[in-house]
């Protein structure tokens, strides 16, 4: 497949390897944290790990809208979606997040709630125009990628003068959770990161510059595609042995400096941040959420269903905060294989294929048996 | 790791409820059968965990199938439910290197439904099992009230006889056997996607449904023996199909990416769609396990099929206490092929 393959190809990342091997220096460690569930997603499916000296480690992070969607959120879904007169849209990954009371929007939707998997914000505004008599929620989660598509939802939705349809803006923002990471106290020693692909699309290079300027942290912006994701390690490599912390953009097929500047002023006309928003695992992170700004206060399914959040407590034994931070490992959860697995997931990291540990019970965890073995 | 209960937990029989992923071919849909229909069915037939049962009869060794079938929508590029549910319960009986020799069909049917649509069903059934020599003998017509159904759904069984001495089991695989796969994965679950209300894509992929007994047949005729177990990789794909034989064999596999044909459209809307095509349906396809030393044989025998042309090796089957699948990416790394968790593919078949 043009355009694809060639940013799979096993000659070329041998070839990268090699060079990595070459310049890693043995007495180093080299921690490094790819921010997005989409490049370890990559990395699991494509084995990357597999070709990397055993002095870096790639520690994943929460750059997974799924997994940090905190559980009073998924509760305060569910709730919509009880009311007799809502339909509630969802992307399909999160109708399995176990929501508090052992209850997912799985379990609702078989318990009767009207719940409908959709693909796009558009599926929902169609909805919404067939069926007038019900009110369509559309459940919008994600970070900077997916907030213009919902953007673009209430424009239409404006537009076709729909009076039955409302978002539930669970929308976040990236920079905001990585100084977030950086802060935490208790989190990991990180040498540089690979930054987001997608999201760095829409808001360019420049919000990252303070993790370089303030923070010394090398980022290195990468593309999706394992081999984007392996030559960014190499050029983080090359920053932290030359003792550089600069912003790199490998992704310089989709990235440029300044972003996506109609979807940046879209966004800014749409939606105003949040005072402060709960992550899960990460906590109260201030300014690092979106709402709905007042002139489009009838799109916003928390104002138009008053929707309280309630305070909702994770299973104590649930390791996805200090996963998220990258303090710990999945292997290193109690109920990681046990209790927590794809099907019956405890923790929002088991969820979403992009969550740390369901990439790593789907794709790695024959490796940990591998070392135990070893050792 | 949960290598004694490689299912998970346990369903909760008194408050939980069936939900979608029971129904996916997964790891939730092996545990609703082992919890629900095993514990009460019980008998060593059914426990062999195979698509058919084969058994002895005076002067012979039956196999028996029954299959039923909800895909939506109901015609698809390539087929329909109906040629579908004459070629996958086929398949079925294929499997275990049987002949299959007749077939019935069942069908439940919500009121107001086109009467044209339930002609050509019935026509393209008809057509498929005439080119397969399988007769439909016996039947079964029940009509429900609308919204109770969605359109159609059918219900087959078909019987055939095992040839003396062959006993293909998914117990069988043993390590060091090797994988063979009759063709490019992934068309069916592609084109039946293709056309569904709320994601229609243009694509020229069609459903590869088809009969797979004759290809059978010649495999059988060539090197019976040497097969250990044959699977047609339906819903859950190509690795679903893995992981029940690692299961019940109580072994590992390890195949190699570079080695599975998949058509470049199904690689692309698979792309598209995020979906991995070792998880996407096949109806017209394959797996055999066989000992290493007739696999070269039955390869080229497969390869000499229509059915067959695409064949290849993919793979071998490895001693591995904990039943994982694994595979070689064309990247150079190594990865696990899981069962697929959760609903992805609802009524694909």
């Amino acid at each position: 497949m043009k355009h694809v393959d060639e940013y799979r190809d096993g000659a070329l990342a041998r070839g990268v390897a090699r060079r990595i091997a070459e310049e890693a220096q043995p007495g180093r460690h080299y921690r490094l944290m790819e921010f997005c569930g989409g490049h370890t997603h990559a990395i699991s499916r494509y084995g990357v790990e597999d070709l990397l000296p055993e002095n870096i480690r790639m520690i994943h992070g929460p750059g997974c809208p799924v997994c940090v969607l905190p559980m009073g959120r998924i509760d305060d879904a569910i709730r919509l979606a009880a009311r007799p007169e809502v339909t509630l849209c969802t992307y399909a990954d999160l109708m399995r997040v176990p929501a508090s009371g052992a209850t997912s929007l799985m379990k609702a939707k078989a318990d009767g709630a009207d719940i409908r998997m959709v693909y796009s914000t558009l599926d929902a505004i169609a909805i919404a125009e067939k069926e007038p008599d019900r009110e369509i929620v559309f459940f919008a989660i994600g970070f900077e990628t997916t907030t213009p598509p919902t953007a673009l939802a209430i424009r239409l939705a404006q537009k076709k003068r729909l009076r039955n349809f409302s978002i539930f803006c669970n929308h976040v923002l990236t920079p905001a959770a990585m100084q977030a990471i950086l802060e935490a106290k208790e989190g990991v020693e990180i040498e540089g990161f690979v930054g987001p692909a997608h999201v760095s699309t829409v808001i360019g290079m420049s919000p990252y510059r303070r993790f370089a300027t303030d923070y010394h942290k090398p980022v290195v912006i990468a593309g999706f595609e394992p081999l984007d994701v392996i030559q960014a390690v190499l050029m983080l490599v090359r920053q932290i042995n030359d003792g550089r912390s600069e912003i790199e953009n490998q992704y310089r097929r989709a990235v440029t400096e300044t972003g996506n500047n109609k979807a940046i002023d879209e966004m800014a006309e749409i939606f105003e941040l949040r005072e402060s928003f709960e992550w899960r695992g990460l906590g109260e992170i201030p300014r690092s959420a979106l709402r709905l700004r007042e002139p489009y206060a009838q799109f916003d399914a928390e104002r138009r269903f008053c929707v309280v959040t309630l305070p909702a407590r994770d299973n104590p034994a649930c390791e996805c905060g200090a996963i998220l931070r990258g303090a710990k490992r999945p292997q290193d959860c109690k109920l990681f294989g046990t209790a927590c697995t794809p099907e019956t997931p405890m923790g929002s990291c088991m969820v979403s294929s992009e969550g740390s540990c369901a990439a790593h019970w789907a794709y790695g965890r024959f490796r940990q048996i591998e070392r135990r073995k070893a050792s | 790791m949960n290598k004694h209960e490689p299912l998970g937990r346990k369903l909760d029989l008194r408050h939980g409820r069936v939900d979608l992923s029971h129904g996916s071919g997964g790891r939730a849909m092996a545990r609703l059968i082992a919890d629900v229909f095993h514990a009460a069915f019980d008998n060593d037939w059914l426990r062999a965990g195979n698509d058919q049962a084969a058994f002895d009869i005076p002067g012979g060794r039956m196999a028996m199938t029954t299959d039923g079938y909800v895909v939506s929508p109901l015609f698809f590029p390539g087929g329909d439910i109906g040629k579908l549910a004459v070629h996958g319960t086929i398949n079925d009986i294929a499997m275990a290197g049987a002949r299959p020799l007749h077939m019935s069909a069942s069908f439940i049917i919500e009121e107001g439904f086109p009467l044209a649509d339930l002609s050509r069903i019935a026509q393209s059934m008809g057509e498929a099992s005439r080119e397969a020599g399988v007769p439909i003998v016996t039947g079964d017509t029940k009509v429900v009230e609308r919204g109770k159904a969605d359109g159609v759904f059918i219900s087959t069984a078909c019987v055939g006889v095992v040839p003396a001495g062959l006993e293909l089991s998914g117990d069988k695989a043993r390590p060091g056997d090797v994988i063979l796969l009759s063709g490019a994965i992934g068309d069916h679950g592609v084109a039946v996607m293709s056309k569904r209300e709320n994601l229609s894509f243009e694509t020229e992929v069609l459903s590869d449904t088809a009969a797979l007994h004759e290809l059978v047949a010649a495999m059988v005729a060539a090197a019976g023996a040497s097969i250990r177990l044959m699977r047609d990789p339906t819903r859950g794909g190509l690795a679903a199909t893995l992981n029940e034989v690692a299961h019940q064999s109580k072994v590992g596999a390890q195949i190699d990416e570079a080695s599975i044909p998949v058509a470049p459209q199904v690689a692309a809307a698979c792309e598209l769609l995020g979906l991995d095509p070792l998880f996407v349906a096949n109806e017209g396809k394959l797996v055999a396990i066989v000992a290493p030393e007739a696999a070269d044989a039955l390869l080229a025998v497969m390869r000499a099929h229509p059915l067959g042309a695409r064949s290849a090796r993919i793979g071998e089957i490895v001693a591995d206490e904990h039943c994982f699948v694994q595979m070689t990416t064309r990247f150079g790394g190594g990865r696990i092929i899981d069962w697929l968790s959760g609903e992805q593919l609802p009524r694909i078949c």
